[in-house]
């Protein structure tokens, strides 16, 4: 039995029940216990004095890299988890691209395991489509869902089989689970290490069109439509991409859509010093891709941010561009950088963002939490959007530093992560406050 | 006194149109040398330069080396095959075992585009890139620069057209940096295939028929065509390819003025470009061989930190 735990007068956003107002939050047993203005403390519980922040449902990212197993030295389910405790997500979605791949009931169990020991940020693991992900025969969707699997992507390697993904998006049917897929088309994107265009033109680097991106998309809506099964777009990045989504969401096909906080806010220039950390896939588009995927966010014709948090040796991407492997870290810096860059810059609202990073992601996935409804889990989050801070990846609690984000001065981050009621990252209060 | 060009050369991109005219008169007096008996000044004596290859290059890297020794400078050639890097040792490591060596420059050709500017941002020696990837090859273009110059009298105001596989050229890069900066007219011609759709926004013509490029221009820059390109399918066949893009006399005889022909090697003949035409009286491909080394003597002077109203009086020296 552990000890209540109220949250005290902070301004509360629950955006799926449309509440903002000023309130106290109380925690007992694990759930949200009570959600009001002037409730008292009861005997011996924990009173955190969050008055000047905001309580929201715990921040929820349905796409992550946690490399482990296979790739320990990068990252592992334990760093990982605390990272996303420190950006405050209480849950967050690991994809199969293991080694080696997460495509059987083992597997799923293995991370589910690590998960429970590291005791932090909730690690769902998402199932691999096809056996290896080598796009050929699926993987046993029923038993991965038993092992706990949230859903199933191949997410690294485009399903080039639209016969496979229109099985997969059939036989997910049984289980409610979305099928997320990395939509490139592999022959058009082949060799390819950032946009095409007129910044790839002048670096010399060979471009990948957004037509790779946008022909997948479309497939895979189709597919959709042919199965009724629910597709789940990883990392948009055009704006051709978001027209397809819209007409498919206006037309009630079953697609729900991500975008990084990369995308939404760095172009290809970012590349022009043939910087690897601005070597990302899909690549960094145009300023009329990052303005068309804001409006999309916005409207919900994207549902949600997902950072695609990829943790890479810091070797690696000492590396000429050609050479350097795609992907970049992004749990600790996702809030921070779509608050000041879409928030601050008035994109968006605070529901708003707390919407596509927390009720929206959780509902696409079929995910707990995502609200803070009395009797829901208690994943909570506690943000400070004033503090003002400088992103130094020798600080980062990602085993990883390649971050593009390096230097920058953002506003706003997590000062209070709760997962089931559970204190899982807190900022020590500045003294005086 | 800081170095005119700063510390590495790899590409002309962001070089100002001053620092290329001061390469090109910089090579002037340097090429006087290439012609006496005794080709040897002592301007880089004592200086030691590393080439490193990690592509096959035979005019490139002979004509740094010649500028080297020409220069008095020690070299040492590096290739990628038969050294550390088929072992898997990493571009940086190379380059941080060879500094520890104590080196004052290296000239590096890499087929990836950045790798010049990643070395040079990592040690303290001078980089000079011989070819990076398809992004630029910035000695190229001086020396194709400094053949204009000698064959025209001026760059200003000509009308150049590059001709052929834009897409994969660095020579066509830094061409059009050079070109543009000295303020010559830039064309570009070949199929849609091997040009950049983003090409125009460079502020070059853009030919889809070679008749009209050869109308149009004063100078040809016919890039090589790598036969590997057709296997790719960015062209249906060499023969093909020389029926609709071939620089041929044929083509060239409807020209209202004629045009002078260059090339950065290796040549195709009967691919790209016509054998007459290559070998024909208005063709400078050989002038451009000659104008390498003088051009990179100039670099690599200047680099070193030498002084360009001195590069006269440094060529007399030893004697």
């Amino acid at each position: 039995m552990t000890r209540p735990l109220l949250l005290s007068g902070g301004r509360v956003i629950d955006p799926r029940r449309d509440f903002d107002e000023p309130a106290d939050v109380l925690i007992q047993d694990g759930k949200i216990a009570a959600v009001k203005a002037g409730l008292g403390a009861p005997d011996g519980a924990l009173v955190r004095d969050v008055r000047g922040h905001v309580v929201a449902p715990g921040l929820v990212d349905v796409h992550v890299h946690l490399r482990e197993p296979g790739n320990e030295d990068v990252e592992t389910i334990a760093t990982g988890a605390r990272a996303a405790a420190a950006g405050g997500f209480s849950a967050v979605c690991a994809m199969p691209n293991t080694d080696p791949v997460t495509d059987n009931q083992a597997a799923v169990g293995f991370i589910v395991r690590q998960s429970a020991r590291a005791g932090l940020t909730r690690v769902y693991p998402i199932g691999a489509i096809s056996v290896g992900q080598r796009g050929e025969r699926l993987s046993e969707f029923g038993e991965m869902v038993g092992a706990g699997a949230v859903a199933v992507s191949d997410d690294g390697r485009p399903v080039v089989s639209s016969h496979l993904m229109r099985t997969a998006l059939e036989y997910a049917r049984t289980f409610e689970i979305p099928v997320a897929d990395h939509c490139e088309e592999a022959t058009l994107a082949s060799g390819g290490v950032m946009h095409e265009g007129l910044v790839s033109t002048r670096l010399g680097l060979k471009g990948i069109p957004a037509a790779a991106e946008e022909i997948m998309v479309q497939r895979d809506i189709l597919l959709a439509e042919l199965t009724g099964g629910h597709v789940h777009l990883c990392h948009v990045s055009t704006r051709g991409s978001v027209e397809l989504i819209r007409r498919a969401k206006q037309r009630g096909i079953r697609v729900t859509a991500e975008v990084t906080p990369h995308h939404l806010t760095l172009t290809d220039h970012a590349c022009e010093t043939y910087d690897t950390h601005a070597k990302m896939n899909p690549p960094l588009r145009e300023a009329a891709d990052v303005a068309a995927l804001r409006q999309a966010l916005k409207d919900g014709v994207i549902d949600c941010v997902a950072s695609d948090h990829a943790p890479h040796a810091y070797d690696a991407k000492e590396a000429a561009f050609d050479d350097a492997p795609f992907g970049i870290i992004g749990l600790e810096t996702a809030f921070g950088v779509v608050h000041t860059e879409l928030v601050l810059n008035g994109v968006l609202t605070l529901p708003e963002l707390i919407a596509r990073m927390s009720s929206a992601p959780a509902a696409a996935f079929h995910l707990p939490g995502g609200t803070l409804q009395p009797g829901a889990v208690a994943d909570v989050v506690v943000l400070d959007t004033a503090t003002r801070w400088s992103v130094n990846p020798a600080t980062l609690l990602s085993r990883s530093r390649n971050t593009p984000f390096a230097g920058r001065t953002l506003t706003g981050r997590a000062a209070l992560t709760l997962v089931g009621g559970t204190i899982v990252h807190e900022v020590e209060a500045a003294p005086g406050r | 006194m800081t170095a005119p060009l700063g510390k590495d050369l790899v590409g002309l991109e962001r070089l100002s149109p001053d620092q290329i005219r001061l390469i090109l008169d910089t090579a002037e007096p340097f090429k006087e040398v290439s012609e006496r008996p005794i080709k040897k000044v002592p301007a880089l004596r004592g200086k030691t330069i590393v080439n490193l290859f990690f592509e096959a290059s035979t005019r490139t890297r002979i004509s740094f080396e010649f500028a080297e020794k020409r220069l008095s400078a020690d070299t040492v050639n590096v290739t990628a095959s038969g050294s550390a890097v088929q072992k898997g040792e990493t571009l940086v490591d190379t380059a941080r075992n060879l500094e520890a060596m104590r080196i004052d420059m290296v000239v590096i050709r890499h087929p990836s585009s950045g790798a010049a500017a990643f070395l040079g941002n990592r040690i303290r020696s001078n980089v000079v890139s011989a070819g990076d990837g398809k992004h630029e090859h910035p000695t190229q273009a001086l020396l194709d620069l400094l053949t204009i110059r000698d064959k025209h009298g001026k760059i200003a105001g000509l009308k150049v057209c590059l001709v052929g596989d834009v897409l994969h050229s660095r020579v066509a890069r830094s061409n059009i940096w050079g070109l543009s900066k000295l303020g010559a007219e830039v064309g570009v011609c070949g199929p849609d295939t091997l040009v950049p759709r983003s090409i125009e926004e460079l502020g070059v013509c853009r030919f889809r028929r070679i008749e009209e490029a050869i109308e149009w221009a004063d100078v040809l820059n016919v890039l090589r065509l790598q036969l590997e390109r057709m296997e790719m399918g960015f062209i249906p066949s060499v023969r093909e390819y020389y029926r609709v893009f071939g620089v041929t006399l044929e083509r060239l005889e409807k020209a209202p003025r004629a045009l002078t022909i260059m090339h950065p090697g290796p040549m195709n003949r009967g691919v790209e470009i016509d054998s007459r035409v290559a070998d024909g009286p208005h063709s400078v491909i050989l002038d451009q061989v000659t104008n390498g080394v003088a051009v990179r003597m100039a670099v690599l002077y200047l680099l070193a930190g030498g002084r360009p109203e001195l590069a006269d009086a440094a060529k007399r020296g030893a004697e």
